[in-house]
C-alpha cells in the first residue's frame, strides 16, 4: 500500500463528521463560532462574536425591518411562464418547479405593504436562494408593481436586493426588466416619493445596474459583495488578483456609491429615521 | 471590403471565385451559357444560405469585422456631424461616440458604441466596451439634446460593458442604471437601433427609447452565447446551443415584442454594401422621426414607460 494512503478508516475524508444535533446550531462563516439557531434569530442572523451577517431571505428580512405581522403580501402567485421554452442541460421549467419546491417561494422576490415603526411602506425583498436571486419577468414585474403601489399610495418604497443579476433563461425579456424597473423609479422620483435601496450580499449584474443602485439613499449591509461584473470575470479580464475588499460594501462607500454601511441591528432604526427626515 | 469570410460562407465564396475565373477566360472559350447557369445557381444558393441562417451564424454576421460601425453610419447617413467629447467628470471614453448632426432635414443627437476594425483601433476603442464615463458622456449628450429639443438616435453595437477593475471603481452599474432612469424620462424622442451586437446591460445602457429598430443580422440579449454556454453548460463549447436557446435574433425579438421593426440588410450582410445599408436605415429613421416629432414630451415619456412596462411574460 502506498505510504500516502490513510490506513485508518475513521480519519478518511468520507468518514462522517460528528455533526452538531441536526438543524439546531449554525456555524459562523466569519469566525467559526457555533451559535444556536434561536440565539441567531434573536441577534437578527448576525454573529454575536464577529458581526458576520448570515445570508438570509425575505422571511427573515420581513422580521428585521417590518413591524410584527404588518406585512401584507401582494402578487404572491405570479410565476414564470418560461417564455423562451429554454433548455440548457436542464429545462428551465424544471428548474423553476424544483426551486419552488425547495424554497416554498414562487420566484426570487416578494413584495407587499407593511409598516416600519408605524409608518406605511411599500416593500420588496429578493431571495437569493431562488435561482440565485436572478431577475426575470416575474421579478421585474413585481418590482415594477410595488413601485407603482408606492406611487399610487404615496408611501415610501424600500427594496432589499440580493441577486446574481438578470436571469439568463429568459433572454432579452430579462434584460428589459432593467429598463422596466428603472423607468418606474423615474416616475416615482418625479412624484417626490422616497426610495431607499438596501443592498445585501450579493448584489451583482443587472440588479445592481437598475433598481439596486437607484435609491435616493443606498444602504449596504456590511461586507456585502456589490458590483456589476462578477469578481471571477474581472479577474479573467485583467489577469491579476483583485485587491482585498474589492466590490465589498465598504469599498463602495469609499468610492461614493452607497450612502451608508449599516449593520442589520441598526437597519430598521436607520430606515425609520430616514423616512421621518425625508417625508 | 469582404476580406473576412465566415466558415459557412466558404462554399459560396468558392463558387464566386470560380465564376470570376470563368468570366476571365470566357473571351477565348465559348462558355457564356455555362457562366450564366453558374451565376443563377450562385444567386440562388446565396439567397437560400442567408435565408436559412442559424442563430449562431447570425451572431457571427453581427460581429463581422467589415460591418459598418457607428461612425460609418453617421458618415454615410448624416451631414455636418460634430463629435462631442467627455463626460465632464472623468474623461472621454472612446468606446462611445456622439454628437450633433443633420439627418435629412432633422437636427439630431447621434450616440453609439464604437468598435475598431483592426487590433490598433480596437485597442483604442476598447473593442466597443464602454467604461462608466462612456455611459455618462452619452447621458450628458442626451441632456444636451433635451435642452435644445433635438431627437436622440442611439446605435447599439457592443460585446458588453467593460468588466474591468476601474470600471467597477467608477460605478459601472450606477452609470448604466442612471442612464436607464434618465432615458425613460427624457423629453425628446429617442430612437434606438441595434446595428451589430447588443450584449446585455452594456448595450441597454443607451437603449431605452420610443422606437427600437434592429438590423437584420444582429443579436440582442441578456448575455452572449459564449458566456451563457460557460455558465449553464460549464463549458465554452455550447455557444451554438446557447444562441438557439436565447432566441436572440431580430425575428425572435420582433416576436417577443422587444423590437418594433427589422431593418433589412443587403444580401449577405450590411458589410457587403455599407452605403446601401446606411440608406435603408436612414429612410427608416426619417420615417420614424416624422411620426415621433409630432408627439408631446409627456406622451413620449408615457409611451416609453408603457413600452418597457409591457415587456416580459409571466403567469398570474
Amino acid at each position: 500500500m502506498p505510504w500516502f494512503r490513510r490506513s485508518k478508516e475513521k480519519i478518511s475524508p468520507d468518514s462522517k463528521k460528528k455533526d452538531l444535533p441536526d438543524g439546531l446550531w449554525e456555524k459562523c462563516l466569519g469566525c467559526g463560532e457555533i451559535i444556536h439557531k434561536k440565539q441567531l434569530e434573536v441577534n437578527l442572523w448576525t454573529c454575536l462574536k464577529c458581526d458576520y451577517h448570515f445570508r438570509v431571505g425575505s422571511e427573515e428580512y420581513i422580521q428585521v425591518l417590518l413591524d410584527d405581522r404588518s406585512f401584507k403580501e401582494l402578487f404572491k402567485k405570479m410565476r414564470s411562464s418560461d417564455p423562451l421554452k429554454f433548455v440548457d442541460t436542464k429545462r428551465y421549467n424544471e428548474r423553476i418547479t424544483a426551486a419552488i419546491k425547495k424554497t416554498g417561494l414562487n420566484d426570487a422576490v416578494r413584495v407587499g405593504t407593511g409598516k416600519i415603526n408605524g409608518k406605511s411602506v411599500a416593500f420588496g425583498c429578493m431571495d437569493f436562494k431562488f435561482i440565485g436571486g436572478s431577475m426575470g419577468s416575474v421579478v421585474g414585474e413585481k418590482i415594477a408593481r410595488i413601485i407603482d403601489k408606492a406611487y399610487k399610495s404615496k408611501i415610501p418604497l424600500i427594496i432589499i436586493s440580493q441577486s446574481g443579476g438578470a436571469r439568463m433563461m429568459e433572454g432579452a425579456y430579462s434584460l428589459m426588466q432593467l429598463a422596466k424597473t428603472s423607468s418606474r423609479l423615474a416616475r416615482l422620483a418625479d412624484a417626490k416619493i422616497p426610495y431607499i435601496s438596501i443592498l445585501a450580499d450579493p448584489t451583482t449584474g443587472g440588479t445592481t445596474a437598475s433598481y439596486a443602485m437607484l435609491g435616493d439613499v443606498n444602504i449596504a449591509e456590511p461586507k456585502a459583495l456589490i458590483g456589476f461584473a462578477g469578481p471571477r470575470v474581472i479577474k479573467q479580464t485583467i489577469g491579476k488578483d483583485l485587491p482585498k475588499g474589492f466590490q465589498r460594501s465598504e469599498f463602495l462607500l469609499e468610492r461614493g456609491f452607497v450612502d451608508k454601511v449599516v449593520s442589520r441591528q441598526e437597519l430598521k432604526q436607520t430606515v425609520s429615521n430616514l423616512i421621518d427626515l425625508m417625508t | 471590403m469582404g476580406k473576412t469570410i465566415l466558415d459557412f460562407e466558404k462554399p459560396i465564396f468558392e463558387l464566386e471565385e470560380k465564376l470570376e475565373e470563368m468570366k476571365e477566360s470566357s473571351a477565348s472559350l465559348d462558355i457564356g451559357k455555362d457562366i450564366l447557369r453558374l451565376e443563377t445557381k450562385v444567386a440562388q444558393l446565396k439567397e437560400e444560405l442567408y435565408k436559412g441562417l442559424t442563430r449562431w451564424q447570425r451572431v457571427q454576421l453581427a460581429r463581422h469585422p467589415d460591418r459598418p460601425f457607428t461612425l460609418d453610419y453617421i458618415n454615410l447617413m448624416t451631414e455636418n456631424f460634430i463629435e462631442l467629447h467627455g463626460d465632464r467628470h472623468y474623461g472621454d471614453d472612446k468606446a462611445i461616440v456622439g454628437g450633433f448632426a443633420k439627418l435629412g432635414d432633422y437636427k439630431v443627437m447621434l450616440i453609439g458604441q464604437q468598435k475598431g476594425r483592426d487590433t490598433k483601433s480596437n485597442v483604442y476603442r476598447n473593442f466597443g466596451m464602454a467604461n462608466p464615463e462612456g455611459y455618462r458622456k452619452a447621458l450628458r449628450l442626451m441632456k444636451l439634446a433635451e435642452k435644445f429639443n433635438k431627437p436622440v438616435i442611439t446605435l447599439l453595437d457592443t460585446p458588453g460593458a467593460y468588466p474591468g477593475l476601474e470600471a467597477e471603481e467608477r460605478g459601472q452599474a450606477e452609470a448604466i442604471a442612471r442612464n436607464l432612469f434618465e432615458m425613460s424620462r427624457l423629453r425628446v424622442p429617442i430612437i434606438v437601433v441595434i446595428i451589430g451586437e447588443g450584449a446585455s446591460g452594456g448595450a441597454l445602457g443607451i437603449g431605452v427609447g420610443n422606437r427600437i429598430l434592429m438590423l437584420q443580422n444582429c443579436w440582442y440579449s441578456v448575455i452572449s452565447p459564449e458566456s451563457c454556454s460557460s455558465i449553464l453548460w460549464r463549458n465554452w463549447d455550447y455557444k451554438e446551443q446557447a444562441a438557439e436557446a436565447l432566441k436572440l435574433t431580430a425575428p425572435d425579438l420582433l416576436e417577443q415584442k422587444i423590437i418594433d421593426r427589422i431593418i433589412e440588410e443587403p444580401l449577405g450582410g450590411a458589410h457587403k454594401d455599407h452605403q446601401a445599408a446606411a440608406d435603408t436605415l436612414k429612410s427608416a429613421l426619417l420615417e420614424e422621426l416624422d411620426k415621433l416629432v409630432k408627439i408631446k414630451p409627456e406622451k413620449l415619456i408615457e409611451e416609453r414607460l408603457e413600452k418597457f412596462g409591457s415587456m416580459g411574460e409571466y403567469i398570474e
